[in-house]
């Protein structure tokens, strides 16, 4: 199935965890992930069970250099 | 503002022995980064909350954890409020952290603050029992509003973003500062030292700098230098400044003068 990933399409099997998108997207790795699926946060807490369905838009974000631009 | 504390700054309960809070945005380098955090002093950086990128080396997070400083995770690049709490909401999860340096732009140009959205992001934070620390404009009504909402400090800036202004109306600034009863922390507009000292004189909290350290020439000296104006406005603004006159006052009494003999009328100085 396919679903958006940081605006661009990631292809992954039927019924991923949050966990599989982020392996499926190289990102498992990463410290300070925050996830969101169609506009609404995701808990750490909830990435092992929390399934994404097709043509739902994820977002993952981390820190990165930012003050005022 | 802190009894206990009188010479520290105290946001939210928590006592910062700097008063500069640093922004990393702009560094040309992590490894330069690092270098003008050290001679910042400052206890606190702001980062941003941007996409993933899987190729991406090196990790701001790592740089501040090494250094001892704090994250103060933004919402810069939000123009909603929807969006702003959303990305607060994020900064949370991904950084345990409950404090959010909040920001709603109005427009690209100009980079200044929504009110109204700012107004709106910052109740909804603060219910969510976030300690929001707004990105004002320097509007007294709307500082009132912003400590009204429950944030923990006000953040008026000094000129726009980047534009190395500093302070274009200290009146309002020290209007905001005689009504708040929260910390006031400028934001924005910092350019060199001298305006960072300035913001200390008014009688500000606390300044937050980023381009003005991060795109200096020298961004090493100018932490230091901003580091020390900051620390000189603060002992400015506790020493009392005399205030401004227009006419002079000696500092030294004419009495017991000498009578140096007489002096043609030419010599003479003029009256009144």
């Amino acid at each position: 199935m396919r679903l958006s990933l940081n605006g661009g399409p990631l292809e992954v099997p039927e019924g991923p965890t949050i966990r599989d998108v982020l392996a499926a997207a190289g990102m498992e790795d990463q410290r300070g992930l925050a996830v969101a699926v169609d506009g609404e946060v995701v808990p750490r807490s909830e990435w092992g069970h929390s399934t994404v369905t097709e043509g739902q838009q994820v977002e993952v974000l981390r820190a990165v250099q930012g003050g005022c631009p | 503002m802190n009894a206990a504390n009188p010479e520290k700054l105290e946001i939210a309960g928590r006592v910062f022995e700097s008063r500069l809070i640093f922004g990393t945005g702009g560094f040309r380098s992590l490894e330069v980064m690092r270098e003008a955090l050290a001679a910042s002093g400052a206890e606190l950086a702001t980062v941003a909350m941007r996409r993933v990128d899987p190729s991406a080396r090196g990790s701001v997070l790592d740089v501040l954890e090494a250094a001892g400083v704090d994250v103060l995770p933004n919402t810069a690049g939000c123009y909603t409020a929807r969006d702003a709490t959303l990305t607060a909401r994020l900064a949370r999860e991904a950084l345990a952290t409950n404090w959010i340096k909040l920001e709603v732009i109005g427009d690209e140009r100009t980079l200044l603050p929504d009110g109204a959205e700012l107004v709106t992001a910052a109740r909804q934070l603060v219910d969510e029992g976030f300690v929001v620390l707004p990105y004002a404009n320097d509007d007294p009504i709307l500082a009132r509003r912003l400590e009204d909402a429950g944030c923990a400090a006000v953040m008026p800036l000094g000129s726009p973003i980047g534009s190395g202004s500093g302070i274009r109306n200290p009146y309002n600034i020290s209007i905001i500062l005689d009504r708040a009863s929260v910390p006031v922390i400028l934001d924005a507009g910092i350019g060199t030292a001298s305006d960072a000292a300035v913001a200390m004189e008014l009688g500000c909290g606390g300044v937050l700098v980023a381009s003005a350290i991060s795109r200096a020439r020298e961004p090493v000296t100018m932490a230091r230098a901003i580091r020390l104006g900051v620390a000189a406005g603060r002992l400015a603004h506790e020493a009392g400044r005399i205030p401004r006159r227009l006419y002079a006052e000696a500092s030294t009494s004419f009495e017991g003068i000498a009578d140096l003999g007489p002096s043609s009328s030419a010599d003479r100085p003029l009256r009144g």
